[in-house]
């Protein structure tokens, strides 16, 4: 597939969005049953949903540019009943507004508390608001990577690795952000999300691994004997029903070289991998923020290489047709 | 239930295209629009089209044959474009099981595209919505046409007859009759799609000589030779003698 930048930005954009707002709740959470200090609600939780926001309102802008008539977006919204994309398209506004709602809780300091535990935890607005909204940006992770999970032509990416991918993924960039924000904001919470950062990262790791693995040893469905239904060994395009080239030909390759290809392989194996484990484990102490915000850089950059190469791997079975190309 | 369908005969495609160029004439004609063309006699040229001849060289020289492939949507019977598209432009009819763009609704996501395996659907660069062959819908339920003329632009120009229209459902009609007895298949069968759109393979008629056709069997000096009779002013068969 030709990999659109577009929706590179996207996914990646709205992944550490999603991510850091997880990061959040999560530092909530554990503040809340008395694990790690709780921190202000305005400089920590107001100013970092904000910073969530952003990267969720930045991957909505990117979107609008993949589409031919973004002034019809709106009507994406009505095939929820079957299509992911659609679900995507309610759920990311749904993910800003929760993001919003749990920054302007924090804001205001309306945090009310609406239960309390018999061991005396409790439950208070924004934390319920922030639960909530954990679910939403869960089932946003689910939506983005069933919408390439779903097209079962595409066999590189039909398999559950690619909703877990998302959500590892987008997870460690989101946690590698919070960690430099609280370098920040909150000193003593670098180590917690460091640490959850470090996790998230290795577990991506073995995922996206697994998925590559997967993908060399993929067998096609679907063959040229298939396409064109006729039973013999050798078959050569001689016409590809077009003098140039054809949107055939544009969207469905990637028309890097092969070593460009694998170039990209291993750029953001390194980048998304090793180097920003390194970066936290060493920014880490002492909370430097200077190590901690270019662990995330890094981390970024990677996610965006990874993101090409997860389009540039996919072959359409459309592209027998155009052997030529 | 009613399923329009094309069937084509890629036993008499001549690979000429004249059912690429009618297509087009007629589609970049009608009412939803022009299909784009860019630098149509200029390097690189590119455009919008519902339907293209591919051509195959089957086999290794000498003993190879040239297959031309017609290729547009096959309106697929559960078709895999239709449940992706986030705005419903994408949908089929139940009518008459056509799988249409709705080109107001579409947003020119490409989803759709993406979940064809066919290829059969191209975005068209100037107006950014999603197009394919509509087996010419705004025509073949025209009735100020001719009934002989209510077919696809494509059908009607085929000069070799290669391609058929029809409902496929009606097991009478003259495309199910030619998909029955013709060996009509569907294209790339694994994914369970179900294309409504059928080939005719390629069908060779070949003359069968057997031995005993080479060698008359009542003759029995197994010699191709006059038989041996005697003079001919001895009483023949006929008078009911031997000689």
């Amino acid at each position: 597939m030709h990999p659109a930048f577009s929706v590179i930005f996207l996914t990646t954009l709205i992944g550490v969005g999603q991510g850091l707002f997880l990061a959040l709740v999560t530092g909530q959470t554990y503040a809340a049953v008395k694990i790690v200090p709780m921190q202000d609600p305005v400089t920590f939780f107001a100013w970092g949903s904000l910073v969530s926001l952003l990267f969720l309102a930045a991957g909505l802008l990117a979107s609008f540019f993949h589409l031919g008539h973004p002034e019809r977006a709106w009507r994406a919204a009505s095939q929820w009943r079957t299509s992911w994309l659609s679900r995507e398209v309610i759920v990311l506004p749904l993910m800003m507004a929760a993001a919003f709602a749990y920054g302007l809780l924090h804001y205001f300091g309306i945090d009310p508390v609406i239960w309390t535990s018999p061991e005396g935890t409790s439950l208070s607005l924004t934390l319920a608001v922030g639960l909530a909204g954990s679910v939403v940006a869960f089932a946003l992770f689910v939506c983005t990577g069933m919408i390439y999970a779903a097209i079962r032509f595409l066999q590189e990416w039909a398999t559950p690795l690619t909703v877990i991918n998302y959500i590892l993924l987008g997870g460690a960039s989101g946690f590698t952000l919070a960690a430099a924000f609280a370098a920040w904001t909150a000193p003593e919470l670098v180590r917690f999300f460091g640490g959850w950062a470090v996790i998230i990262t290795v577990l991506a790791a073995g995922s996206r691994t697994a998925s590559l693995v997967r993908n060399a040893r993929l067998k096609p469905k679907s063959n040229l004997q298939t396409a064109i239904g006729v039973r013999h060994t050798r078959i050569v395009q001689k016409a590809q029903g077009a003098m140039g080239g054809s949107f055939n030909t544009r969207e469905f390759f990637h028309g890097a070289p092969q070593a460009v290809f694998q170039a990209v392989k291993w750029t953001f194996l390194v980048l998304v991998f090793p180097v920003p484990l390194a970066l936290l484990w060493a920014g880490m102490d002492g909370a430097d923020r200077g190590l901690l915000a270019a662990a995330f850089a890094v981390q970024y950059v990677g996610l965006l290489a990874e993101r090409w190469f997860f389009f540039a791997q996919a072959n359409h079975p459309q592209n027998l047709y155009y052997q030529a190309a | 239930m009613t399923q329009l369908a094309l069937v084509i005969d890629l036993n008499v495609c001549v690979g000429c295209h004249a059912c690429v160029t009618s297509c087009k004439e007629w589609n970049t004609s009608g009412p939803a629009g022009y299909m784009s063309d860019d630098n149509p006699y200029g390097k690189d040229p590119t455009g919008t089209f519902f339907n293209r001849v591919q051509t195959f060289e089957v086999g290794a020289f000498p003993m190879t044959e040239t297959v031309h492939f017609p290729k547009s949507c096959l309106h697929c019977e559960d078709a895999p474009c239709v449940p992706v598209c986030p705005t419903g432009a994408s949908h089929k009819r139940a009518e008459d099981g056509i799988v249409l763009v709705d080109y107001d609704k579409c947003i020119g996501c490409k989803y759709c595209s993406w979940a064809c395996p066919y290829g059969a659907r191209e975005l068209d660069e100037h107006q950014k919505v999603m197009k394919k062959c509509t087996l010419c819908v705004d025509r073949i339920y025209d009735e100020s046409l001719p009934e002989s003329e209510r077919k696809p632009a494509c059908v009607l120009a085929c000069p070799t007859n290669a391609r058929l229209f029809g409902d496929i459902h009606d097991p009478e009609s003259e495309v199910s009759v030619a998909i029955r007895e013709e060996g009509g298949y569907q294209l790339m069968p694994e994914w369970g799609t179900r294309p409504a759109n059928h080939y005719l393979p390629r069908r060779k008629t070949r003359m069968h000589i057997h031995e005993d056709e080479l060698q008359r069997a009542d003759n029995p000096l197994k010699k191709e030779e006059r038989l041996p009779r005697g003079p001919v002013t001895e009483p023949t068969l006929d008078d009911s003698t031997s000689w």
